[in-house]
């Protein structure tokens, strides 16, 4: 259980692509946080090289208080969690939890009962003598977590651990992972391109794109304070909606092609803007205003909870969140977009500005 | 599901004639022949022949001459089974290592493939040559001086080297992809799990080789024992009397230039049974096999 810092770390694979640009960030002791970010954007690259599995082309890592960078990844105290689990095939449950501990020169009773307790606390008991080919997915994947927690690393390391299994599954052993590093305190680093994963799981949360850190923070920083347009439309589902609009740096933007919408800022930045607005923080206005919103709906979409309303706002494509309750009138509808509730972005850099 | 069906009963049976006919000729009626001609004593000049019952069998297994032609085979059999596979191995590991570098590594090695075995037994009385051999000069570098096709040692080299050079291309493919179908991901985890790559070799890969080291083994046996004819041939010939040769060698050499059909066919109904042994020995295993996925 240990502090872990990435000071500038920078990979180049020997084809000459840049798939980590210098990052860095910390991670705070018995803190779990989420890399997420599309396919292809450097994540496992990021974990790998913490794992010690690829070079690290520039910049220091530290886990603890050593810098690890040149250290063999069997001597960096760290467990990892593959996503197609990784087991060796030949071995029994037991013997696949047990070799990390035996390669390190464990007396064999202790072994056997770190082994034992982990295979308690996974439900895998009754399992214990069987080999991967004869478990589920589900089985597998907690195979997989037993032999990372037998060995009590500084640190664990997850790529896509639940990206294998079925969507009911996933959802528990989302639960089960996050109750699991809660109980052991352990410090965790976790790879996933499900955003729905990143929220409910992270202690603090990256986004990563094309190499690059977009924003660190919590999930309600990510959530009410994207820092980027790319951050804004990749957290959330459905993704927030983005129109073109130019602001006059006084508190009022304006939808091209469309009307006015007050907005809560401090900035100074005037100009063209791409304003941000979640569909669930969008209610229907029965009345029509002096400056109205008009939406004008195209299809709607039953959620079960809510429904989704798609249509148009100013010709721009817009989408409403609504309560089940709420009646959708037959003829225009009008919006309302609270001003706390809109995001503004600068058209040209991408960036937050209010 | 409903099974399909010939209308005509006799129509299978005219399908399968031509493949039947091909097994009868090629098999099933030499097969027999051999076996028939074991009991008899041919006349060297062939004018008719004698039954003589086991009589051909009896002298193979009194003959010293025999004994020490299938002790030969056995030791050279290990010897050639051994290193093809144990050569091919360490080359498909370096191999593996260099994922890059494989393509054209295996591109190598295959070509040795492609050559037949009579045309690298030619290779070999090259490279071996008395005069001007490379391989003859660079032993006789070190003091050895190697004699192809006099010295009875010397020769059984050659052919041991021949044919494991012939042999290695097969294997190391196998291996090549064998390594290859495991999963990074797994020799990952026990790079986490273990510091020393010569304990994973052991822990991890190579269980997970086992099933291709096995299937290797049993083809490799085979061709040492049976299809190293076209090399130990080629370097042999001429005077195959003072030099090793193996049991399926000795059978051409009875039968052909000794003119001895009778116990040359003895000897052959013996490989036969071997053979057979051997087939059932593979199948039972086969069958036991661990598939691991
Ligand atoms: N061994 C490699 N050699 C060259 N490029 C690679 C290698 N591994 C990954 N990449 C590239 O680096 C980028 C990041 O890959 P990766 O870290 O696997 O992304 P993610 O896990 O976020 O999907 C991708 O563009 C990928 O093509
Ligand atoms: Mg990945």
């Amino acid at each position: 259980m240990a502090r872990v810092s990435l000071e500038n770390i920078r990979k180049v694979y020997p084809n000459g692509a840049e798939a980590v640009h210098p990052s860095s960030f910390d991670i705070e002791q018995g803190e779990l946080i989420v890399l997420v970010g599309p396919s292809g954007c450097g994540k496992s690259t990021l974990l790998r090289m913490v794992a010690g599995l690829e070079t690290i082309t520039e910049g220091t890592l530290t886990i603890g208080d050593r810098v690890v960078n040149d250290v063999d990844p069997a001597d960096r105290d760290i467990a990892m969690v593959f996503q197609n689990y990784a087991l060796y095939p030949h071995m029994t449950v037991y013997k696949n939890m047990a070799y990390g501990l035996k390669n390190r020169g464990l007396p064999k009773t202790e072994i056997d009962a770190k082994v034992r307790e982990a295979a308690e606390m996974l439900s895998l008991t009754e399992y214990i003598d069987r080999r991967p080919s004869q478990l589920s997915g589900g089985q597998r994947q907690r195979v997989a977590m037993g032999r990372a927690i037998v060995r009590s690393p500084e640190l664990f390391l997850f790529d896509e651990p639940l990206s294998n299994l079925d969507a009911k599954l996933r959802n528990q052993m989302r639960i089960e992972i996050r109750a699991l590093q809660r109980r052991i305190g352990v410090t965790a680093m976790y790879v996933t391109h499900d955003q729905i994963e990143a929220m409910t799981m992270a202690d603090r949360i990256i986004v990563l794109n094309a190499g690059r850190i977009e924003q660190i923070g919590t999930p309600s920083d990510i959530y009410n304070q994207p820092a980027s347009t790319f951050v804004a439309s990749f957290m959330g589902a459905p993704p927030m909606n983005l129109l073109p609009a130019s602001y006059n740096g006084n508190g009022v933007a304006t939808i091209a092609g469309g009307s006015e919408v007050k907005v809560s800022t401090s900035g100074s930045y005037q100009g063209g803007v791409q304003l941000g607005v979640r569909p669930e923080n969008v209610s229907l206005s029965p009345t029509d205003r002096a400056n109205p919103l008009t939406f004008e709906l195209d299809l709607i979409e039953e959620l079960g909870a809510s429904r989704l309303l798609h249509g148009r706002l100013a010709g721009h494509s817009f989408v409403v969140n609504a309560p089940n309750d709420a009646d959708i009138p037959d003829g225009s509808i009008f919006l309302d977009i609270p001003q706390e509730a809109v995001h503004l972005f600068a058209t040209d850099t991408g960036k937050r500005i209010n | 599901m409903k099974r399909a069906g010939f209308a005509q009963p006799w129509l299978p049976i005219l399908l399968l004639i031509p493949q039947l006919t091909i097994i009868m000729i090629f098999f099933y009626w030499p097969a027999g022949y051999a076996i028939q001609s074991s009991f008899y004593l041919q006349d060297p000049f062939g004018f008719g022949s004698s039954f003589v019952g086991f009589e051909n069998y009896s002298d193979i297994f009194s003959s010293g001459e025999y004994r020490k032609v299938a002790w030969f085979t056995v030791v050279y059999t290990f010897l050639v089974t051994f290193l093809s596979l144990s050569l091919a191995l360490l080359l498909a590991v370096k191999a593996d290592k260099v994922i890059r570098g494989a393509r054209t590594y295996r591109t190598l090695l295959m070509w040795v493939y492609a050559v037949a075995p009579p045309v690298a037994g030619l290779m070999g009385v090259m490279l071996f040559d008395q005069s001007a051999g490379p391989l003859t000069e660079f032993l006789g570098f070190f003091g050895w001086d190697f004699k192809l096709g006099v010295n009875y040692n010397d020769t059984a080299t050659a052919m041991v080297v021949v044919a494991v050079w012939k042999q290695v291309p097969v294997n190391f493919i196998f291996f090549l992809s064998g390594l290859q179908s495991i999963p990074r991901s797994v020799r990952e985890a026990a790079m986490i799990d273990n510091r020393s790559g010569t304990r994973r070799f052991w822990d991890i890969t190579f269980p997970l080789l086992a099933p291709t080291a096995f299937f290797l083994l049993i083809i490799n046996i085979t061709y040492a024992l049976f299809d190293t004819f076209g090399v130990i041939d080629t370097l042999v010939k001429g005077e195959p009397g003072n030099n090793p040769m193996t049991l399926v060698y000795k059978v051409f050499i009875d039968g052909f230039r000794g003119n001895d059909l009778g116990g040359s066919s003895a000897q052959s109904v013996v490989l036969m049974v071997l053979v057979l042994a051997l087939t059932v020995f593979q199948f039972r295993l086969l069958e036991r096999r661990i598939h691991y996925t």
